[in-house]
């Protein structure tokens, strides 16, 4: 199994085998995140989303058509595990609330904030930068549209960052290639966070 | 004159001055915010009570839906 991450940076394989993430919100960013993290060689995930597969889903979220109907935590985590069978998975399927966000996430290092409305990135960042305020949460914000590449950036203030515009919003419509973009800026940041610490 | 800073713009601080007072000074109708005061996160239910102090640094991020 070691020869999955021969090709890894140095010191990552060991520092991120040990590392726990949560992530909130298995649609277009938390799927691809999710994919691009175990790859990574990320010890543990948690995962947490109520939705069901769709085939509006299909443009961007790393779902299949034979996986339309079927719970998005379920099949992602036989995908998750089809990478790596030793990263640990721990699903929640179900629609979060603030609450939920200590029992569920507690023990992770960072929080990759994936969900789709924005007045969930809302509480979701609200309630963990204030719980965890020395952990980083990491939002996905404004990612809608196709190409302005150069737009795409990293901000942040204190342990809250941002990855995206921060000004297209999915009335813009959702493309393929710039949610992946996004999502994997907020891969590649909690990556970058992971091995600095 | 006592002030404070809001994303960098200098404005004037007023005694009593809510996270809401700013919002509305900075002309912030966007709702779905969000709001930091030297550092610490106000959550949205506390900004018509959060007292901003003089001298403060205030971050204000708009959030986009989209995932």
């Amino acid at each position: 199994m070691s020869d999955i991450f021969a090709k890894n940076a140095d010191g990552m394989t060991g520092r991120l085998s040990r590392a726990v993430i949560g992530i909130a919100g298995c649609g277009g960013i938390g799927s691809n995140v999710a994919v691009s993290l175990v790859r990574a060689g990320i010890g543990k995930l948690i995962i947490a989303d109520f939705d069901i597969v769709e085939a509006s889903n299909l443009n961007r979220q790393y779902y299949f058509i034979s996986e339309i109907g079927k719970s998005k935590v379920t099949v992602l985590k036989d995908r998750l595990l089809q990478i790596n069978p030793d990263c640990e998975i721990t699903v929640h399927d179900k629609e979060l609330r603030r609450n939920d966000i200590g029992p569920i996430f507690g023990e992770a290092e960072i929080m990759i904030e994936a969900f789709d409305r924005a007045e969930s990135k809302q509480w979701l960042i609200e309630e963990w930068a204030t719980n965890y305020p020395e952990k980083p949460v990491i939002s996905g914000n404004g990612l809608s549209g196709f190409g302005n590449f150069e737009s795409l950036k990293v901000r942040r203030t204190g342990n809250i960052w941002f990855c995206g515009d921060g000004v297209t919003s999915s009335e813009s419509g959702l493309c393929s290639a710039r949610v992946a973009i996004v999502s994997n800026m907020q891969a590649n940041l909690a990556i970058e966070l992971l091995m600095k610490n | 004159m006592d002030t404070v800073t809001v994303n960098g713009n200098v404005i004037a601080w007023k005694e009593g001055m809510t996270v809401r007072n700013v919002l509305d000074e900075m002309k912030y109708s966007f709702r779905l915010l969000i709001i930091k005061v030297n550092g610490g996160i106000v959550k949205r239910e506390n900004w018509d009570d959060f007292s901003v102090p003089k001298n403060a640094d205030i971050k204000v991020i708009h959030l986009m839906s989209g995932g």
